[in-house]
């Protein structure tokens, strides 16, 4: 759905040009909602209203803007942006404009400029003489730099306005542990084909129980086959698939028969030690130190992965970036192009790179706890769609359906 | 004290006083047709191929203004200039409200030279002139009529909506607005003709359904005519007090009005009628 405001002046209730613009708007096939009215008190004051009128397409937006204008209905002329400058560095202006993860337009001479970089709970910064403006997060505030303050001038875009084929099926209601996960990892699976197919790259976030649940394998091929371009985790991910590609378990147990190995509470340290000690992951596998694994695939295929740290974290490995600030920065930088992001089984992590995606990225988030999902969703990332299933099951289905098919 | 409250009722003392200021006299502003021709198409009505009768057409305006004068009627008279020729059309100069004029903005360009002639005479007149934005098009008395203190003002194929909105703030009066539907029928005074406070003459299938509403529910007697006679202009009429001029031959229409009490002055337009307009478009009320 597009919408427009406008601005219908005059006479509009006695002459009835008040209904008769609402009746065009929805005899063309739009819907109208009337965001002001002010009602002349005598015969001879005029009224005025403001209508947000919506369309299903830009056609009919077109075909319905071009009849009410015949009526006096005016486009709302918004107001410029009000900018002010930021005295110190990380510090904004007060009464700073915050952002969210939709696509934003500002008014500045006259015309709309699209906010570059849509992301959540952000400042716009403007760089007048370029016509340019991004989103800046408050720890890269410069002094000097141009700040979008109040709420004059800007348009956000709702999401609803995407075409709706675009959208997941399986969406349209919220998560359910109740939905038949084939036709659901189906759905998922031609998501991600198309996101491929447009050169769109396709980001994991993880956590460690896809170690912990013997998913590694599948999330392997997935790599192998160039569904996974970029991957997000913590320093436990890494850590598990690890320890389990130099002693088989994960936190000690043995994945394939299910048992504890002796001695195998230690396996996460002493595999971060023979990281640490190689110099890294990447030496790790250049030494022949790791031969397998996701953390293997990962350096073996060139896919990108940040690691970023948590207060609960041992070691860590070296890769991990212990800066809370700087790994957000990182994930930030490696954003762009990405079309499509799975989450699988992390909490934090999904809610870290939630906050940093535009709304128009597609997110599907994988949990066994249907309250991840709830959470990701009530922080902002509403264009999230959850599976509430097993790591291995989703996993497993997903690289049957993606790597055996010919695509 | 009266009360504003029965503003459309026949016994409010405005409509009294409205019917009082009818019965003064009236100062018209008319054009010689020295200039008229049909020069170019810009309504249904006009044809290149059927001309107007130059001798025909002088008789006719000249009849017209000797009723006029009859009915004791100031007549002032422009200038007509050459290569104008529906300046004669003097209805759709401007809008005159008291000492201001709301000048015309001609949606067709062929009419566009008219505006700096009728500005130069109503400023001669000492009649302060207020201009319509450039993107505005409205034309004068030929799209806006009182009927009591409010102004009705159609609008789509000549006059844009907006007008109405200004002249309502510059005036702080209440104007309904009309959107006329038929080409035919393309100004309000070729579909409403005003006869009294509280009474039009009108051609409903010329307005929308809703315009058809507003007439209704705002005026307590509004007339309807026949297609046939509607057809031949009769809603362009020109109204003085109690009597009414009109194009010959609408015998309904006559017996409309003759059984409200008015008195009817049939007489020929023809000429006129093949460039779309008939008394009334030869004449502009000049309110002093």
């Amino acid at each position: 759905m597009i919408s427009e405001k406008v601005i219908l002046a005059g006479h509009i209730i006695d002459s009835l040009t008040l209904p008769k613009v609402l009746d065009e708007i929805t005899e063309l096939g739009g819907d109208f909602a009337i965001e002001e009215i002010k009602i002349g008190r005598t015969r001879q004051n005029p009224s005025k209203a403001l209508i947000e009128v919506t369309a299903p397409s830009h056609e009919v937006l077109k075909r319905i803007m071009m009849r009410i204008k015949r009526q006096g209905a005016e486009i709302e002329k918004p107001q410029e942006v009000v900018l002010v400058r930021a005295t110190r560095n990380g510090i904004l202006p007060d009464n700073f404009y915050s952002t969210t993860n939709l696509q934003t337009d500002i008014m500045i001479g006259k015309r709309w400029l699209t906010v570059r970089n849509p992301e959540m709970d952000c400042a716009i910064v403007v760089d007048v003489k370029n016509r340019r403006a991004g989103t800046v997060p408050m720890a890269d505030i410069r002094k000097g730099d141009l700040i979008v303050v109040g709420d004059e001038g800007i348009r956000v875009i709702p999401h609803t306005q995407q075409k709706e084929s675009e959208e997941f099926q399986f969406m349209r209601s919220r998560v359910s542990p109740e939905k038949p996960k084939e036709t659901v990892i189906q759905e998922i699976a031609s998501q991600m084909k198309q996101s491929r197919q447009k050169g769109k790259k396709i980001l994991l976030v993880g956590g460690p129980a896809i170690v912990h649940t013997d998913a590694g394998v599948y999330l392997e091929k997935l790599m192998k086959k160039g569904y996974i371009n970029l991957l997000f985790a913590g320093n436990a991910l890494a850590v598990h698939d690890i320890e389990y590609a130099l002693y088989k378990t994960s936190l000690g147990i043995y994945l394939n028969r299910g048992q504890s190995a002796e001695g195998g509470h230690g396996h996460h340290v002493r595999a971060i030690n023979t990281i640490r000690k190689a110099g890294g992951i990447r030496k790790a596998v250049n030494k022949g130190i790791l031969k397998s694994g996701v953390m293997f695939t990962c350096v073996k295929k060139k896919i990108p992965f940040i690691l970023a740290g948590s207060i609960r974290d041992d070691g860590p490995l070296p890769e991990v970036i212990t800066d809370a600030i700087e790994a957000q920065q990182a994930m930030r930088n490696r954003l762009k192009g990405v079309g499509f992001v799975l989450m699988i089984a992390t909490t934090l992590h999904s809610i870290a790179v939630g906050n940093l995606l535009p709304a128009s990225v597609k997110v599907v988030c994988v949990d066994i706890n249907p309250s991840v999902v709830t959470k990701l969703i009530d922080r902002g990332s509403f264009q999230a769609a959850g599976v509430v299933t097993d790591a291995e099951l989703f996993l497993r289905e997903l690289s049957r359906m993606l790597v055996t098919s010919k695509d | 004290m009266p009360s504003f409250s029965c503003v459309n009722s026949p016994v409010c003392w405005l409509h009294q006083k409205t019917e009082l200021m009818n019965k003064q006299k009236v100062t018209l502003l008319m054009c010689p047709p020295d200039q008229y021709a049909i020069r170019y198409v810009i309504n249904p009505w006009m044809q290149l191929s059927r001309q107007s009768d130059p001798v025909r057409a002088d008789r006719q305006w000249k009849k017209l203004f000797d009723i006029l004068k009859g009915l004791n009627c100031d007549i002032e008279l422009i200038k007509p200039v050459k290569g104008l020729p529906d300046m004669v059309f003097t209805a759709n100069a401007g809008l005159p409200v008291d000492n201001r004029v709301f000048l015309s903005r001609f949606r067709h360009k062929e009419r566009e030279a008219e505006a700096k002639h009728f500005r130069k005479w109503f400023e001669k007149q000492g009649i302060n002139v207020i201009n319509m934005p450039p993107e505005i098009f409205f034309e004068g008395a030929g799209d806006a009529l009182f009927v009591g203190n409010t102004l009705f003002a159609a609008y789509r194929f000549r006059s844009d909506i907006r007008a109405h909105t200004l002249i309502a703030e510059t005036l702080g009066i209440q104007v309904l607005s009309l959107e006329l539907t038929k080409k035919r029928f393309y100004h309000l005074d070729t579909c409403f003709a005003p006869l009294s406070s509280t009474s039009v003459l009108y051609y409903p299938p010329a307005f929308d359904q809703y315009g058809q509403k507003v007439i209704e529910e705002n005026i307590p007697d509004p007339i309807p005519v026949p297609r046939n006679e509607a057809s031949r202009f009769v809603c362009n009429a020109i109204v003085i007090g109690k009597d009414v001029i009109i194009h010959q031959r609408c015998p309904d229409t006559v017996k409309l009005l003759t059984d409200r009490g008015y008195r009817v002055h049939e007489t020929n337009f023809s000429e006129f009628i093949k460039s779309g307009g008939s008394a009334k478009c030869l004449t502009l009320r000049i309110y002093d």
